[in-house]
């Protein structure tokens, strides 16, 4: 196996809301072309431990390491990790795109809006050749047609497609998913797993939080299951779903119906 | 009813300075105030801890602004402020002093004030009810908290404080009457009021001015209406 570059890397993060202790020391790594599922129960920490990873929620303990470089953090006041250079942040976050649930795709801007919103304002690609690298991922996605639509006019799938070609067009070093087909209805979760599994194929580095069991199967190589804030088991998705070796993963998947 | 008498050249040239002195109180109090409401809901919105006193100065001034009349604010800047022994004395030589002598700077104070107080805690409405989403997903992506508050949050709560807004133009512009309460001023109304006074019509005098106040309106709503179109149409329907 040629040794590919190691493109993220957790290490033990622990979390805590007031007294409520969410992750008890968990952590990943991730190398070029990885594509790793997150999964567990509601309250388990899979989210929160995605969102540690950009600090959109701060940890108490632990380390990132973003293509190489480690994220400096400090303890603040409440005890939280806190950046100690916010610049630093700003240039990791643009390493590490996100695509959420519920979309969050601008409101008030157009389809293209959205895309080349982040390559213009915060990488400072001139706007020529962001509205041409948003057209060539919004043709990836398969989105025509839709760029001067607004997200509100448009289906949960094609919001969340425009969400995935706003994250691509960052050009990214890994892919953060927080379960992006949660909030749609069955017939568009398809069309978002086939863009999803399209990016795998091409060797993107993905973490993907999700319910999706059959995703995590057939397009992931490294599957975590999350249980109260700690890994209870990890390995390659065929055998760890197909033989789960701890009870609590066996109790969940024969929650699931695939 | 003696229309004619409304009609009568010095009588409508009087009407045109009051429009004129209304409409130039409208625009400049609207345009000062905006920048200083913009300011004020940034920094009734801010989290920051240094911020903390004027924040707490900011949310007094916006209490005291909406918490009183605007004729009593009026009232307190010029015969309060200008009748002071202490502005007195330098309002012929000392510069911030020196306005303080025009009635007309003193109404365009007031003005200011009060809609800069109403149009900040409007801003600053919007602006928390800023879809948390939005700005999560503008911080996912890098930007720093200036370009989120540039790009994101600000863009979104001006385009939704709109309706709002018309509304408090549209105040504002009824508001200017009350400028007749200062002697020196001439703005619709007291040019009405100087019509009645001398030729005893308060029906034709005062409907005269009414139907001035109606006209702006008019324009002022159809502007406004073009706005919302313009810059709310990502909340419309979808037209098919």
């Amino acid at each position: 196996m040629p040794n590919r570059d190691i493109k993220l890397q957790v290490e033990n993060l622990h979390k805590r809301f007031g007294d409520h202790e969410v992750l008890k020391g968990v952590g990943l790594q991730a190398r070029a072309g990885d594509v790793i599922s997150i999964i567990g129960s509601s309250g388990s920490g899979k989210s929160t431990f995605l969102r540690c990873i950009n600090l959109l929620e701060k940890p108490h303990q632990g380390r990132i390491v973003v293509a190489g470089e480690e994220l400096k953090l400090k303890p603040a006041r409440g005890g939280e990790l806190v950046p100690v250079q916010p610049a630093q942040l700003q240039r990791l976050r643009t390493k590490l795109a996100m695509v959420f649930q519920n979309f969050n795709l601008w409101a008030h801007m157009t389809v293209l809006g959205n895309v080349i919103e982040a390559p213009v304002h915060v990488l400072g690609v001139p706007r020529d050749e962001a509205i041409a690298r948003a057209r060539k991922y919004l043709d990836k996605v398969g989105l025509k047609g839709v760029e001067d639509r607004y997200p509100a006019h448009m289906s949960g799938g094609q919001q969340q497609r425009v969400a995935i070609a706003r994250a691509l067009a960052v050009e990214p070093e890994v892919m953060l998913f927080d379960e992006p087909t949660s909030a749609l209805d069955p017939e568009l979760v398809g069309e978002v797993l086939r863009v999803m599994q399209a990016l795998a194929e091409e060797g993107r580095t993905m973490v993907v939080v999700t319910h999706e069991m059959g995703f995590a199967r057939e397009v992931s190589n490294h599957l975590i299951f999350l249980h109260q804030g700690r890994i209870e088991e990890e390995g390659p998705p065929r055998e760890v779903l197909a033989q789960p070796k701890s009870e609590r993963l066996a109790q969940f998947l024969s929650g699931s119906l695939k | 009813m003696r229309w004619e008498v409304v009609f009568q050249p010095q009588n409508l040239a009087l009407y045109a300075e009051g429009l004129t002195t209304t409409l130039w109180l409208l625009g400049t109090s609207l345009l000062a105030g905006g920048v200083l409401a913009l300011l004020c809901a940034l920094v009734l919105t801010s989290s920051s801890r240094a911020l903390m006193p004027l924040r707490w100065l900011t949310s007094a001034y916006t209490y005291c602004l909406r918490g009183t009349p605007l004729l009593i604010q009026v009232y307190l800047i010029y015969y309060g402020l200008a009748q002071l022994e202490f502005v007195q004395s330098r309002w012929d030589a000392v510069w911030p002093w020196t306005y303080f002598k025009e009635a007309l700077f003193c109404a365009w104070l007031a003005f200011t004030l009060n809609t800069a107080a109403y149009t900040a805690e409007m801003l600053a409405g919007a602006m928390r009810e800023t879809s948390a989403g939005e700005i999560e997903a503008a911080q996912a992506m890098g930007m720093s908290h200036a370009k989120v508050l540039a790009r994101v949050v600000l863009p979104s709560a001006m385009r939704r404080t709109l309706p709002a807004y018309s509304n408090e133009v549209v105040m504002m512009l009824h508001s200017t009457s009350l400028a007749s309460a200062v002697p020196a001023i001439t703005d619709i109304t007291s040019a009405a009021s100087r019509i009645y006074a001398r030729f005893f019509l308060p029906f034709e005098a005062y409907l005269f001015a009414a139907a001035i106040y109606l006209s702006i309106t008019f324009v002022l709503v159809m502007g406004f209406r073009w706005a919302e179109k313009h810059f709310l149409g990502y909340l419309a329907p979808q037209r098919a």
